[in-house]
């Protein structure tokens, strides 16, 4: 078996990134110039990458699938961004933020990769304060903090329950000023078909133009995918409808490793499913959970008659009702990680405790906090939250306790890049979602839009000049060239095969299918027997696909069926991987719960003699048993131990 | 148990921007009214493929109401018949049993129609890159603390900047004017001393591009302001009233 | 120049001439209302205004006021109806907290103006213009510079009144979202203080109509007995 090297640099953990810094090349102002950047996705990764390289003065061609920039999903995040800035003097540090988030990750993530994200964690806040995001702040004028999840400080800096968006919004504006100068090409409306290597490298892009239907070619130097995750296998998940995982799907088609692809977070606190017309889950922000107080009735009785609607959730006494996360984990309490919440949550449903007319909910009470903070305090800090939930399930939260239940939200499996963010295919790198990186099998609160940023301002675009410095003799491309006429071929038949299938189906209607068996089989509780019912049954989903999909229009104009159709078939062989590496892990970790490996109270049960390494996968041909490469990980500053959120 | 209700729809279904158009009439039966107004739109485009005819086209991508893709200018209000929502948050307990509910597509000239109810707001991100921003680049940029700011400040400026990009503001001015989304944008920028400096050269030139680009003027009918899913308020207008005369008479 | 040239400008050019206007309408009505209390003293004012340099001066500048307030108008209307596009909501509905008039300015500001024809033939024609073109000898009603009697006249005529009375009503609208508007134009304003200048717009409007309505009524009563 291969081992993988990542190409972390020596040295002590905290002059890594420092070393790096000092001694990686760099390229002049005037070749920067003459260089091509092609960054897809414009999220907090992507969009802070294009702006970012843009003001360094590379030419670089953005891309993204909704009709601006601003929509990316990145947006959605809710409750905040963590940084070591210690602004509270509660004990944080750049190592413990570090440590916090190894460890969250169940011991699953590069420890040079996430320490220099702790390191860069400061001064993506200082960035987005000079940008003008708008921080929630304290009466002094200095920035707020809230705790989330899986830390024992407050370093979550937070804009009302929108901070995802203003952040967004941030590096929006930053890449907004350079479309002005010129240096950022935007391409809005476009979507990534196609990645396209000569001699190996990663050198452009095929991209279908969404509302002509015409497909494009793109060269570059260098290409960035920073598309997000692939969330959306499951057909419900938190994610936007348009989110995908078809552009890092093109590049492990193209040779790029697809790493530990099971590790998908389950998000503890999101609207629960109310009907089978349902089209995506809404999440409810983890800052709840500060002020929050999750809890099942004590008695089965009482849950059954609340399921019945025979008693309202106010009615049942205090001493009748199950805290259960204050009670299994009294030091984390409301904060544990968002895994062992989630399947908390399960247990107490599996076992007959759940609430809402399914029986597949359970409570998240505020009566506590409104009696401690006043209803004045508690709106102020979660009133868009409290308006969002009204609107969508018709109950006032200020009344009567929310239900919530688990729901797919973050995978934090992607594209296998090394320390430099770069690919196993040169001049492709990946950042933000779409990559592997740091959160190794669970990803904590307020942690993704940290590491987005962190990939696009302050990572990325050193670590591409080490690439780019070797490229300044080679001249722009044209996309002339045969390896892009073969690509758009390829791409073009693909169109054609799906259009001229003429089934009976709709893509929603497979998807959905996709989706349940994803739900039921790879998601909170894996078994080995489960898996291998997903890996049959997804196999007889994508026959069905193939032979039976109906797509009206044609391919060559605007068709929205189409786009799902091309992005279907992609999840259909993500969802596929996913159930492979997850069988292919025999351990418990993080957000991949495999029944037959926890302790005797139900604690995942990791097997690091086994499984402490990254599983990378490789693809070796269409309906091939991808090749499995390991990328062992090695501890040298963290004492790796059984996760411990009770005392 | 569940509440259904049937429905007829008058749907705006246009080829191209610049294809006629006409309204299409669908009946929907045993619709949920748990469901959002988009996934009955997608029950009905499924059946729309059962039939082997070509879906409604609409914009929508987060469908929890912080994206600001998804539009339609629904019986007569932009996001439908609720207040302070995104059509994606609109629910069909909203609408009555055997009620004729009619769409249509943001209608503005800055906002032409790509197909069905798609419209193209492209001009808000010019607007935007004409000046919506601080001239900061990545990296060499102050302590986030080192600049206090009043809460108070603070808090207007996170009141303006949730102003989505939606365009329901243009869609519901009768004048098609971008004037609470170009306010949203100077006054959150205005208020925090890290965007003050700029403010009267922003000021100005999102001005200039606005108007360039065909948008209406400002008659002060508030109709913007009360369609507005994020509550984004007209003193913002004012502000930016302010802050463009000051810089013109500055000159 | 931008005053043209941009939104913003030639809005500041609507919300300068049309607070001129309400100055002068402040001032007209006060002038009107003394007709009430003394007809000797309106005439007094009338004759104040006839054929000085200083009044001639005066209409002239109002009368250019006035014009720019129009012109503009009818500018920013066309711009704003280009802008909408060519295609209408089939079904569109003012929204919930919008006024009626700030929906429909041009028409109220028409059929002010309508009303100003009226009462151009009727008052200003027989009165200053009159006295301007050298005509100083007694018309039908009376001396140009017997503004009373013209008062009298005309208010004694049922549909004279009633007309008036629209056209005043036309104005009340018109005012009151002309007048915070104007203050919002030129940017002040704010969270607190608009609905307070929401409601100072309807007191002032209220006041200007009442004015103006009062001595109309007042005249038609006194014409009755």
């Amino acid at each position: 078996m291969n081992v993988i090297n990542s190409k972390t640099p020596q040295g002590p953990l905290s002059e890594k990134w420092k070393e790096y810094k000092s001694h990686q090349k760099l390229v002049n102002p005037a070749n920067k110039r003459r260089l091509d950047v092609i960054v897809v996705g414009t999220g907090l990764a992507g969009g802070a990458a294009a702006a970012s390289l843009g003001e360094l003065g590379f030419n670089v061609l953005n891309f993204c699938i909704q009709d601006s920039p601003r929509r990316a999903h990145s947006l959605a995040a809710q409750g905040g961004i963590n940084a070591a800035k210690n602004y509270q003097n509660d004990g944080d540090s750049i190592y413990r933020l570090f440590y916090d988030t190894i460890k969250g990750g169940d011991y699953r993530a590069r420890e040079a990769n996430v320490y220099r994200l702790a390191e860069v964690s400061g001064n993506i806040i200082d960035q987005c304060v000079a940008q003008g995001v708008p921080f929630a702040r304290e009466y002094g004028g200095l920035l707020d903090n809230r705790s989330f999840g899986g830390a024992q400080v407050s370093r979550t800096f937070y804009a009302k329950g929108q901070t995802g968006q203003q952040l967004l919004l941030g590096a929006y504006s930053a890449l907004s000023r350079q479309i002005q100068k010129g240096t950022v090409k935007l391409f809005a409306r476009h979507e990534m078909l196609d990645l396209v290597l000569i001699d190996g490298r990663a050198r452009g892009i095929i991209a279908r133009n969404l509302v002509t239907g015409k497909i494009e070619r793109f060269a570059a130097h260098a290409v960035v995918i920073a598309t997000g995750g692939y969330g959306n296998t499951f057909f419900l998940s938190t994610n936007a409808m348009g989110s995908n995982g078809s552009a890092a799907w093109q590049c492990y088609k193209k040779g790029a490793y697809f790493a530990n692809p099971c590790f998908a977070q389950i998000h503890p606190t999101c609207i629960p499913v109310h009907g089978e017309f349902q089209s995506k889950l809404t999440l409810m922000s983890e800052s709840l959970r500060n002020d929050g107080r999750i809890w099942v009735p004590k008695h089965k009785a009482d849950a059954e008659a609340v399921r019945a609607g025979k008693l309202k959730p106010t009615d049942i006494k205090e001493e009748d009702r199950d805290y259960y996360l204050e009670r299994r984990y009294p030091a984390f309490g409301n904060l544990v990680p968002r895994d062992v919440a989630s399947r908390a949550a399960k247990e107490r449903c599996d076992a007959g405790y759940g609430v809402g007319t399914t029986g597949l909910a359970v409570y998240l009470d505020f009566s506590d906090a409104i009696n401690r903070l006043g209803l004045k305090t508690v709106e102020a800090r979660y009133g868009n939250l409290f308006q969002m939930y009204e609107k969508s399930v018709d109950e006032n939260p200020y009344k009567t306790p929310m239900m919530i239940y688990p729901a797919i939200h973050y995978t934090m499996g992607g594209i296998w890049v090394d320390y430099e963010l770069q690919t196993s295919i040169p001049g492709l790198f990946a950042a933000g979602e779409a990559n592997f990186s740091d959160h190794g099998a669970n990803r904590l609160g307020a942690s993704a839009l940290m590491q987005g940023l962190a990939d696009g301002y302050f990572v990325l675009p050193y670590t591409i000049q080490n690439y780019l410095a070797d490229q300044i003799q080679v001249p722009r491309f044209t996309t002339d060239r045969q390896e892009f006429d073969t690509a758009e071929n390829a791409v073009n038949d693909k169109i054609q095969k799906l259009i001229n299938i003429k089934g009976k189906r709709s893509v929603d209607s497979i998807h959905k299918e996709l989706g349940l068996a994803m739900w039921d089989f790879v998601g909170m509780g894996r078994t080995k027997f489960g898996l291998r019912e997903a890996l049959a049954k997804i196999a007889e989903i994508k026959r069905e696909f193939w032979s039976n999909v109906r797509i009206p229009g044609s391919g060559s104009d605007q068709n929205t069926e189409l786009e799902k159709a091309l992005r279907l078939a992609d999840f259909i062989e993500i969802g596929e991987l996913m159930a492979r590496d997850a069988l292919y892990r025999e351990e418990s970790c993080g957000g991949h719960f495999r029944e037959e490996y926890q302790t005797e109270d139900g604690e995942a049960l990791r097997k690091d003699d086994k499984f402490s390494y990254v599983a990378c996968w490789r693809y070796t041909g269409e309906d091939m048993e991808p090749e499995l490469l390991k990328e062992e990980l090695a501890y040298e500053y963290i004492k790796v131990q059984q996760r411990n959120y009770k005392e | 148990m569940e509440k259904t209700i049937n429905i007829t729809l008058k749907v705006w279904k246009q080829r191209n921007p610049k294809s006629q158009g006409a309204f299409e009439t669908y009946t929907l039966n045993n619709i949920s009214i748990d469901s959002s107004f988009l996934e009955m739109l997608d029950i009905l485009n499924e059946q729309l493929i059962n039939e082997g005819k070509e879906p409604v086209v609409f914009d929508h991508d987060c469908r929890e109401g912080i994206c600001g893709m998804c539009s339609l200018f629904i019986n007569g209000r932009p996001h439908g018949p609720d207040d302070d929502v995104t059509t994606c948050q609109l629910h069909m307990r909203k609408f009555h049993d055997g009620e004729t509910i009619t769409v249509e597509p943001w209608r503005s000239a800055a906002f032409p129609v790509i197909r069905d109810l798609m419209v193209d707001r492209n001009a808000f991100d010019k607007i935007i890159q004409a000046g919506g921003y601080v001239s900061v680049n990545t990296g060499g940029v102050p302590d986030a603390n080192a600049i206090p700011i009043p809460k108070d400040k603070a808090d207007a400026a996170m009141d303006a900047a949730s102003c989505i990009g939606c365009g329901a503001c243009v869609a519901a001015c009768k004048n098609g004017s971008a004037m609470l989304f170009v306010s949203a944008k100077v006054s959150q920028l205005a208020l925090l001393p890290q965007g003050r400096i700029e403010t009267a050269k922003r000021a100005k030139a999102m001005i200039a591009k606005m108007d360039e680009l065909g948008f209406g003027n400002c008659t002060n009918t508030g109709a913007c302001e009360a369609e507005c899913p994020k509550n984004v308020s007209i003193s913002n207008i004012a502000r930016l009233n302010r802050e463009f005369l000051f810089a013109k008479l500055k000159d | 120049m931008w005053l043209f040239k941009s939104s913003i400008g030639k809005k500041l050019i609507m919300s300068i001439s049309g607070i001129f206007l309400i100055l002068f309408l402040t001032f007209h009505m006060g002038m009107n209302v003394t007709a009430i209390f003394s007809e000797e003293a309106y005439n007094g004012i009338c004759e104040l205004l006839g054929v000085n340099w200083y009044a001639i001066v005066g209409t002239l500048v109002l009368a250019s006021g006035f014009l720019v307030h129009v012109i503009f108008a009818f500018l920013l209307t066309l711009q704003n109806r280009k802008a909408r596009g060519n295609k209408r909501y089939v079904h569109s509905k003012a929204p919930a907290g919008v006024e009626f008039a700030s929906q429909n300015m041009l028409v109220l500001g028409l059929i002010v103006c309508m009303g100003l024809l009226l009462h151009f033939a009727q008052f200003w024609y027989n009165m200053q213009f009159a006295e301007l073109i050298g005509n100083h000898s007694n018309n039908l009603i009376g001396s140009p510079s017997d503004g009373a009697a013209f008062i009298k006249h005309w208010f004694s005529i049922p549909w004279v009144c009633a007309a008036y009375l629209v056209w005043f009503a036309a104005l009340w609208f018109h005012l009151t979202h002309g007048f915070w508007s104007a203050l919002q134009t030129l940017g002040w304003n704010n969270a607190i203080w608009i609905n307070r200048l929401k409601c100072i717009s309807n007191i002032f409007a209220t006041v200007i109509f009442g004015g103006f309505a009062s001595v109309v009524i007042v005249f038609y009563f006194k014409s009755l007995v």
